[in-house]
């Protein structure tokens, strides 16, 4: 499985943000998009995950199991916010995007109890969302990763507000996960961690206005 | 999807939710008709279903703004939208659980409120039996206002002034068919009818409008 981005532009506003970006990331293998605050890291992980058109070029997934029919339905999303209800207890939060999730075809999630254990939070699963610190909270929308099988995690600053022992707990994740034939594309400032993975460097719009023009 | 109408009833029963909001507001409204009115019992049970629908109406507006925009200000917007579930039976799941959360209870309060109004059990069942055939079409013609003002931080007031002309053709055929009901000869079946027949048609466009907006707002 391959997942192909050819010549992506987008735009925020009337602002071109990044223009004709192409990679190409196979199984098991990670991207870290690297750049300055503002260099249209998250535009094109929004893209990528078909949250925001792109102003030219295209996204698809090359696989030879399964075909989905956007690409977005084969990605796990984690972005700044932790699409986490904080009125509900961890454990029907991640109940419920267990069963909205659903497994794509060739892989399986882990029980709830299970990924709550794996990012370190066994124990505490019947607080409300809304109790936990910032990190924990962090750690939660991590395990919904975990319980509902996605070959492709596009991950937005996803060790924001982590101490360091979750950030290497986060690495081995991922690590597991690529291992297990997905696909991981980061945008970090922090080290992941992750030997061997690609990068790629956004400059933004500023590094585009005198090809613009 | 059951997933998803388990965790908005549970979500609205919750600390902040608002389920019981519009109830309250319903029974404040019809609460003070009486004595606004004076002590004119006739006037009274005349009133009545007109004065219970338009509470009704204005209830079922209330908390329709944050039907999308609490999904939206968390995050779970973004991977609703990205599902293989067709958006369209998403919105219209949770126009189904608002619709149990803050419809539901509205019905179910009106008879209580129609005795507040001095009206005779004709016209409490038939208000009850048209207030429950077409709160849904509120709440779904209303999912298509929240959709489009769910980007807006103060859309709430908003959300109401979009829908409204869209819910009157659901006032006027509500409150015709209780009067059907009570006075003899005109007949209850034809405004009944074309209530349920606005409920079903508005069950499905609004969905579909609110899914076309909600694709189109996301950032």
């Amino acid at each position: 499985m391959r997942l192909v981005a050819e010549g992506l532009s987008a735009k925020r506003g009337e602002d071109l943000i990044f223009h004709d970006i192409s990679f190409e990331v196979a199984a098991g293998e990670a991207l870290v998009v690297k750049g300055a605050n503002g260099a249209g890291k998250s535009t094109l992980l929004r893209v990528l995950a078909g949250l925001l058109p792109p102003e030219a070029g295209s996204v698809r997934i090359d696989a030879a199991a399964h075909t989905v029919e956007r690409p977005c339905e084969a990605c796990h999303y984690l972005g700044h916010r932790n699409a986490m209800k904080r009125e509900l207890s961890v454990e029907e939060n991640l109940r419920f995007w267990k069963a909205c999730l659903g497994d794509l075809q060739g892989g399986q999630g882990l029980a709830v109890d299970a990924a709550a254990a794996m990012v370190g939070l066994g124990g505490i699963t019947h607080l409300p969302f809304g109790y936990l610190s910032a990190g924990q909270q962090r750690r939660i929308a991590m395990a919904k990763l975990l319980v509902a099988w996605r070959p492709v995690w596009l991950l937005d600053e996803p060790t924001a507000a982590l101490d360091a022992a979750a950030e290497e707990m986060f690495s081995g994740l991922v690590t597991r996960h690529l291992s297990a034939g997905g696909i991981a594309i980061a945008a970090t400032h922090q080290p992941l961690g992750l030997g061997g993975a690609k990068e790629l460097r956004m400059t933004g719009f500023a590094g585009l206005a005198e090809d613009a023009w | 999807m059951i997933a998803l109408l388990v965790r908005d009833l549970r979500l609205s029963v919750r600390a902040g939710g608002g389920a019981l909001i519009g109830v309250l507001f319903f029974m404040t409204v019809v609460a003070v008709i009486p004595f606004g009115v004076g002590p004119d019992l006739n006037l009274l049970s005349r009133i009545g279903p007109a004065i219970l629908w338009i509470g009704a109406l204005l209830a079922s507006l209330l908390g329709l703004d944050r039907l999308f925009q609490a999904e939206r200000e968390d995050g779970s917007l973004d991977l609703l939208l990205m599902q293989e579930t067709p958006l369209v039976l998403i919105v219209f799941v949770k126009c189904l659980a608002h619709w149990i959360a803050t419809g539901l209870p509205l019905v179910l309060a009106s008879p209580l409120l129609g005795l507040f109004m001095n009206m005779d059990e004709m016209a409490i069942g038939a208000t009850t039996l048209t207030l429950l055939a077409g709160t849904p079409a509120i709440t779904f013609i209303g999912a298509a206002g929240a959709a489009i003002a769910v980007a807006l931080p103060r859309g709430g007031l908003l959300v109401s002034i979009l829908v409204l002309p869209l819910a009157i053709p659901v006032l006027i055929f509500g409150v015709s068919a209780v009067h059907a009901a009570i006075e003899d000869p005109a007949p209850f079946l034809p405004p009944f009818l074309i209530l349920v027949a606005l409920n079903l048609f508005f069950a499905v466009v609004g969905p579909v409008a609110a899914a076309g907006a909600l694709r189109l707002s996301s950032d």
